[in-house]
């Protein structure tokens, strides 16, 4: 393989919601040695019939055309879309983040969740639960920001995403 | 019976009208005839006992009783094979399933259509720990194409036509079936195959005419081009193998094939330059290695083949065809992808071939063809017999002797793996598909005396014979009390050189000659073995009683095995030894070798 260069992908996965088929898609990555950077999956519609999973991962361009290829030969896959190479999109992630501290720190921690737009969902004397939404480098920067101020516990939902404009990946 | 009821849309869509059957196991093998299901391999248990209790009660469907699960395995994969039909096997739960799993990975590799039926405990105690329950679908989601656990009643004949289905159309491959002992024992519903398409599984067969016609571009100006045609060929049944050979008549290009498209094209044709890979004879390899233009056709560039990857056919432009794209860009970068049916896209090329306008540079190809016949020329397949009485038998000339015996008698040949199996690729000639039987993906030692019992109740008339390693056949072994209830008068060709041959070789080659722990230590007497299983046990030891018992084992309507004690030194050449080049293939002692092996520290770490 004469590609060595490294990209993330982000790639959407329509599958029938049965039993053990989040199985066959972590089992793939497993079995043939790819990267889980992230990994999210729920049903998507009404009658609960499709879950939409959506997985993070990194590798060469071959690697990840290979990852396409491998992921919609799964029987109960309806579809696999790329969506960082087909254009435009969209990726967010929540997190649920958990703050102790009193005095300055705290009033600092309180600051910077402002600034990053993280709502308080719980509070108490000594501590902020705070809700952030965005995409995962935003997130990543709000962490790094609190450590020094008493982070204590994280929960993240890992990347759901979307290609922008109208069309639908059915 | 209780009348009619109509279920909702199942995963393969529109309603149908059902009837409801006493048990599910009578509405399983209603299913399993629908399908054309004549034959079963199987093993009872407990939780199957549902299934034993239907079958008893019918006589459309045979049911053969092997004598270890994972034979059960093979022998549907060698009824598979040499149909083009799905073969099925049914075991029990817990060990009977566990069993099974070597086959079914074995068939996965190879592309084997299978429906594998196992026994499951009753689902309220699933996850029990109960007696004999083993996470089978857990333990097989990597092992098959797809597989299923029936958990409700008025799934289970959607699911086994829906098996059926996955396991024979696209890539082919083992599809396994869970079935929990109530849903055996209850009522089911049963309901004909739905002929709508199923919801997310669509392989696509038609090749993409835009990708036919720059194919086709880059085949007319080749100058030294190549067909390189694999098991997808043979998977695409025998009409695909009559298009190849009408493809590469109408082009004057010459065809290699792998170990698993054996047969795809006719062996005995001047413009087959032979297998090529690890131990495909020199003119194929050489002629991979300087082609321009190679059109894949239903070969998965297996590392077997490749060799060192940077160094593989390095100048030539890529055309793979294939109906898995997984398959394509896998290790091998192409110019032109073709997802398609080999068949069908076979059909395409012939009909853009003759449409095209561009003349071939004929003046080229004859010119590559005198390159291939100066490659050609270099014999590498030769070894020396000593014909004196009294002389040592030659592992190859058995195989050659064996060949010329069988030649006018329909013959299917399977094996067992190591030198053995390599031998008989190299020497026994292919004409037709279907014919050649072996494990090349997963390398199953004891996959041929079980695969050459599934072609034997499949083809019951046929001379169907087992090549085998002395080490390799007491893997299965226990499979001649099957043959014996049966009457299957399947043929085992020892070549007993008291080795692991391929181990012993690998040894002598890259450790040394330290042959740690590869020696065939107190081997029985074949011969004694044979008779006790109501067999016929025959033995050659020196080079004068070769054809005697090769007469005698073809002329018996029995069982047989043949101990051909062959030389215990011989190794298999040519040998292009991992992590190496094509053009630094090892050829025998026969020819001089241009100096190192060329095994490279990467290369030991192979396999
Ligand atoms: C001891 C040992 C030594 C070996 N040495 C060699 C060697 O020297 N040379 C060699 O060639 N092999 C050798 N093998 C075998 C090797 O390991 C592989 O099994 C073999 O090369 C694979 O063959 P293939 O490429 O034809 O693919 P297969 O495994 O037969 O795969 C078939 C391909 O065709 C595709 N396909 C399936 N159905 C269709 C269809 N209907 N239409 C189109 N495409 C389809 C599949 O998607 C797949 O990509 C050896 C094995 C052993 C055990
Ligand atoms: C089940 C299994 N175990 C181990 C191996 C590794 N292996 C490959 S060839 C071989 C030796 C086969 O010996 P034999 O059957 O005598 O054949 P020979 O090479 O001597 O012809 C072994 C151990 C294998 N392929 N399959
Ligand atoms: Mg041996």
């Amino acid at each position: 393989m004469s590609d060595t260069n490294m990209r993330s992908a982000t790639i959407s996965v329509l599958v029938e919601n049965e039993s053990g088929v989040l199985a066959r898609v972590i089992g793939l990555f497993s079995g043939r040695g790819y990267n889980i950077d992230s990994l999210t999956v729920a049903p998507v519609e009404r009658d609960g019939s499709k879950s939409r999973i959506t997985v993070v991962t990194s590798g060469t361009e071959m690697v990840i055309e290979q990852i396409k290829a491998q992921l919609g030969r799964l029987v109960p896959v309806y579809k696999v879309a790329d969506l960082s190479k087909e254009g435009p999109h969209l990726a967010r992630e929540l997190a649920l983040i958990k703050v102790v501290g009193t005095g300055n720190t705290r009033q600092e921690a309180l600051r910077l969740a402002d600034a990053f737009r993280a709502r308080v969902i719980d509070a108490s004397t000594e501590s902020f639960i705070f809700e952030l939404t965005g995409a995962t480098d935003k997130l990543d920067a709000f962490l790094d920001l609190m450590r020094p101020l008493g982070l204590a516990e994280v929960s993240r939902t890992g990347v759901a995403a979307i290609a922008r404009g109208k069309v639908a990946i059915e | 019976m209780d009348g009619t009821i109509t279920t909702g849309t199942g995963a393969t869509g529109t309603g149908t009208t059902t009837e409801m059957m006493a048990s599910g196991a009578q509405a399983l093998l209603r299913a399993l005839k629908a399908q054309g299901v004549d034959v079963i391999f199987g093993y009872p248990g407990g939780a199957v006992l549902p299934i034993y209790d239907a079958i008893f009660q019918q006589n459309a469907i045979r049911h053969i009783l092997v004598r270890h699960e994972q034979a059960a395995v093979h022998a549907a994969e060698g009824y598979a094979r040499s149909t083009g039909r799905v073969g099925v096997v049914l075991v029990t739960s817990g060990p009977g399933a566990t069993n099974a799993v070597t086959g079914l990975v074995d068939a996965l590799m190879d592309s084997i259509p299978l429906v594998c039926l196992t026994g499951q405990v009753p689902t309220h105690l699933i996850g029990n720990d109960a007696f004999q329950e083993a996470d089978t679908t857990g333990i097989t989601r990597q092992a098959t194409k797809h597989n299923y656990l029936v958990k409700r009643s008025q799934d289970l004949t959607r699911v086994v036509h829906e098996a059926f289905h996955v396991a024979k159309t696209g890539r082919p491959g083992p599809v396994l079936i869970d079935l929990p002992k109530d849903i055996l024992i209850n009522p089911a519903p049963y309901s004909e195959a739905s002929t709508a398409q199923h919801r997310s599984y669509r392989p696509r067969t038609e090749p993409d005419p835009a990708r036919i016609a720059e194919a086709i571009a880059l085949l007319k100006r080749s100058e030294r081009p190549i067909v390189y045609a694999g098991g997808g060929v043979i998977n695409a049944g025998p009409e695909a193998a009559k298009l190849l050979i009408e493809f590469v008549r109408l082009t004057g290009f010459p065809c290699t094939t792998t170990l698993m498209g054996l047969g795809a094209y006719p062996a005995s044709d001047p413009q087959f330059v032979g297998m090529l890979g690890m131990h495909g004879t020199y003119e194929a390899n050489m002629v991979m290695h300087g082609a321009d233009v190679m059109l894949n056709i239903g070969a998965r560039f297996d590392d077997r083949v490749t060799g060192r990857l940077n160094a593989f056919s390095p100048g030539s432009k890529k055309i793979h065809a294939d109906i898995d794209p997984s398959s394509i860009n896998k290790s091998v970068a192409v110019d032109v992808a073709i997802i398609g049916d080999a068949a069908a896209t076979l059909r395409a090329l012939i009909a853009a071939w003759k449409n095209d306008a561009g003349k071939q540079d004929r003046e080229a190809i004859a010119k590559w063809w005198q390159q291939i016949d100066f490659w050609r020329a270099k014999d590498s397949l030769r070894f020396t017999q000593n014909r004196e009485r009294g002389s040592i038998i030659k592992p190859q000339y058995a195989i050659e002797q064996l060949y010329k015996a069988t030649r006018g008698r329909e013959t299917f040949i399977t094996t067992e793996v190591g030198q053995h199996q390599m031998w008989a690729a190299q020497h026994f000639k292919f004409d037709k598909p279907n014919h050649w039987m072996t494990s090349g993906g997963l390398g199953t030692m004891g996959y041929g005396l079980p695969a050459a019992m599934g072609v034997q109740v499949a083809h019951p008339d046929a001379l169907v014979i087992d090549i085998a390693g002395e080490a390799s056949i007491l893997m299965n072994i226990q499979e001649m009390g099957t043959l014996a209830q049966y009457r299957l008068p399947v043929k085992i060709f020892i070549l007993n050189n008291k080795y692991m041959g391929m181990v012993r070789q690998w040894q002598e080659l890259l450790h040394g000659n330290r042959y740690s722990e590869s020696y065939s230590e107190a081997l029985p007497d074949f011969v004694k073995l044979a008779e006790s299983f109501h067999a016929v046990g025959l033995r050659a030891e020196k080079v004068e009683d070769l054809d005697r018992v090769i007469a005698e084992m073809l002329a018996v309507d029995r069982p047989v095995i043949a101990d051909i004690c062959v030389d215990e030194k011989e190794n298999v050449f040519p040998m292009i030894p991992s992590g190496a080049a094509h053009n630094e293939m090892l050829l025998g002692p026969e020819h001089k070798n241009g100096g190192n092996p060329g095994v490279t520290d990467a290369g030991l770490a192979l396999v």
